[in-house]
């Protein structure tokens, strides 16, 4: 019960209420309030997740279904697998290249991110160096720098290099995580413990060997929560590939949506059958996020929590 | 791993590390030096040549030439501008404050131990963070439509008019909702974090003094989410000074009402790409960047001295 370490500790709040034996005389009390709290959180709750159920159930539908039954409950035929079998037929298959570019995208940039931050941030925690300290509250400061001021001048250098419309122009500027570095640094500072280091030096490996073959290991749920954080970032980026790229076989999921919904938006002739596709796609695209977050889940909340230690 | 025999030989050579650490200092900066580097070519190089870019004007005849603060004064002229970080700024008032408090009795309810299927709240509420504002924004498009609108629908059930939600006096608030839904769920995540590394004999000390849940909240929890809670805070800052994604995919569906200048970014946005003018972009989107610096600065002020005082 007295439990406090990461790993535990979400078990807590189940034991709380499940086996909470000192406490037994306020039991009925804390039961009364927890089913007034329980219904708040419910409506909450059905805030947040109704609006994809209506997405779900409006991938079930044909375009002209949509208009003419009601958004919360399925309409008499079932289309959703004609409707994902046409969302990736649609324009010779483009959308599963959009989804292919989104992962090549997030994955290469997220890695690369969290790599850079976990190295960065192992070594501004355990090596005073000479400058560590201005140097970090300078990557610190720079969180505040909108990304999106930045991106108008990037394209600009970028299209004096040739970078412009190539998955470089999405993934470079994506490789900076300041936020990420933050967190790598404040997470090394008590993952790794600095006797583990010496230990490493002691046995005559270098510091780059002692940060790969000991460090690491321990890094690891800071490194997948700053991965998660950094595949979102890029997945749901929009302004970034919207000016870099104006081929749409590089697209990613989100500008090739966004592409679809305004050819969809006259909603007649020839695009309103797109209608019925930007709605299946959009329940398509974010499947895989939903499900890497859920799987992962026990990894990036103890990568958080560390980072919400100090602040 | 041989966790236990790495610790022995730590302990006993201790003593001997100790003279030989200073002078692994430097290896730091081998570490540090691949993101530095990155960092350099991607954050402070484009922030430079924005800087240096918006203070140059293109001409018809003659190219570009030197302007000066030209570029700054006309845009600190600019109403179209002025009123877009005007809207943002209201934006930032009502649709932050809300979207935390939120958060923040979420992650509060969560950890409360009041709560049943208190996991399953706090999945589903994290939920929307996984999707992108695009299809986010699609989405609530689709909900507010007038034709099959799921609001339009209800409406016309019980015999009303068709909610307009992105008329000139409802568009910005429909925005806010779409925020809103985008990231309680992020904000929560982080205070709930920050609530679970709360000190346990804290509550036990509570506890022992009579305190309930509603008391431990206010008095101990959330003292200790004010680092979190300002996190969160410049976070909103940054993130509703650079609205771009939500009013971008809604003009479409309001074109009249959401224009190219509607936020100050979308204003750069379309000053670069559809008008051309890109050093007035840059001027443009430095001085917004200048803005959020002193926007997260002030916030940062504000809740030191609250904290001193």
């Amino acid at each position: 019960m007295t439990s406090t370490s990461p790993a535990t500790s979400s078990l807590r709040t189940a034991g709380a209420t499940a086996t909470a034996p000192p406490t037994r005389h306020r039991r009925s009390l804390a039961q009364r309030r927890s089913s007034v709290l329980t219904l708040g959180m419910l409506a909450l709750l059905i805030y947040f997740l109704l609006p994809l159920f209506w997405l779900f159930v409006a991938s079930t539908k044909t375009t002209s279904d949509l208009f003419s039954s009601f958004g919360l409950w399925f309409a008499g035929d079932f289309s959703l697998l004609s409707n994902i079998h046409d969302t990736f037929t649609q324009n010779d298959g483009v959308f599963g290249r959009w989804m292919l570019n989104t992962v090549f995208y997030s994955v290469v940039s997220a890695g690369g991110a969290a790599f850079l931050a976990a190295l960065g941030g192992y070594g501004f925690a355990k090596y005073r160096f000479l400058g560590n300290n201005v140097l970090f509250a300078l990557v610190l400061g720079s969180i505040m720098v909108p990304t999106t001021a930045l991106a108008i001048p990037t394209y600009l250098l970028f299209s004096e290099v040739g970078l412009v419309n190539t998955p470089w122009a999405i993934i470079l500027p994506s490789l900076v995580s300041p936020f990420g570095l933050y967190l790598m640094r404040i997470y090394a500072q008590d993952a790794v413990p600095d006797s583990l280091i010496e230990a490493g030096r002691i046995d005559g490996a270098g510091e780059m060997r002692i940060f790969f073959a000991l460090a690491l290991r321990s890094l690891a749920p800071g490194i997948v929560t700053v991965l998660l954080f950094t595949l979102v970032a890029t997945w749901n980026n929009y302004f970034l590939p919207l000016i870099m790229l104006n081929d749409p076989d590089l697209y990613p999921v989100t500008v090739g949506l966004a592409s679809w919904a305004a050819q969809a938006v006259g909603g007649s002739g020839s695009n309103a059958e797109l209608l019925a596709l930007v709605v299946t796609g959009s329940m398509l695209s974010i499947v895989p996020l939903i499900a890497a977050f859920l799987l992962l889940q026990r990894y990036w909340q103890s990568g958080l929590s560390a980072g919400g230690v100090k602040g | 791993m041989s966790n236990t025999a790495t610790a022995a030989t730590a302990a006993s050579a201790s003593r001997k590390s100790r003279r030989t650490g200073p002078s692994h200092a430097n290896s730091g900066y081998l570490f540090v030096l691949p993101f530095l580097l990155v960092f350099l070519a991607m954050l402070v190089l484009p922030l430079v040549y924005a800087a240096y870019l918006s203070l140059f004007r293109e001409q018809l005849i003659g190219g570009t030439v030197f302007a000066g603060l030209e570029n700054y004064t006309r845009a600190l002229s600019d109403d179209r501008l002025i009123e877009g970080v005007l809207r943002v700024a209201r934006f930032f008032l009502i649709q932050v404050p809300i979207m935390l408090l939120l958060s923040l009795a979420a992650a509060l309810a969560i950890d409360s131990g009041l709560l049943r299927f208190a996991k399953t709240f706090r999945l589903g509420i994290f939920v929307p963070y996984a999707v992108p504002a695009v299809v986010a924004t699609l989405m609530w498009g689709y909900l507010y439509g007038p034709d099959f609108g799921l609001f339009a629908q209800i409406a016309d059930k019980l015999g009303l008019g068709a909610p307009q939600f992105l008329s000139e006096g409802h568009a910005l608030a429909s925005i806010a909702n779409i925020v809103t839904w985008e990231f309680v769920g992020y904000n929560m995540i982080i205070l709930y974090a920050a609530l679970r590394a709360v000190p346990h004999d804290l509550y036990e000390a509570a506890a022992v003094d009579g305190a309930g849940a509603w008391r431990t909240a206010w008095s101990i929890k959330l003292p200790a989410l004010r680092p979190a809670l300002l996190l969160c805070l410049i976070f909103s800052v940054i993130g509703s000074f650079q609205l771009f994604s939500e009013p971008k995919l809604l003009q479409p569906l309001a074109p009249n009402v959401i224009d190219s200048s509607y936020t100050p970014n979308l204003y750069a946005y379309s000053l670069a790409f559809t008008g051309q003018e890109v050093n007035y972009a840059a001027a443009v989107s430095f001085l917004l960047g200048l803005v959020i610096v002193v926007a997260s600065y002030t916030v940062l002020l504000v809740s030191n001295r609250r904290s001193r005082a």
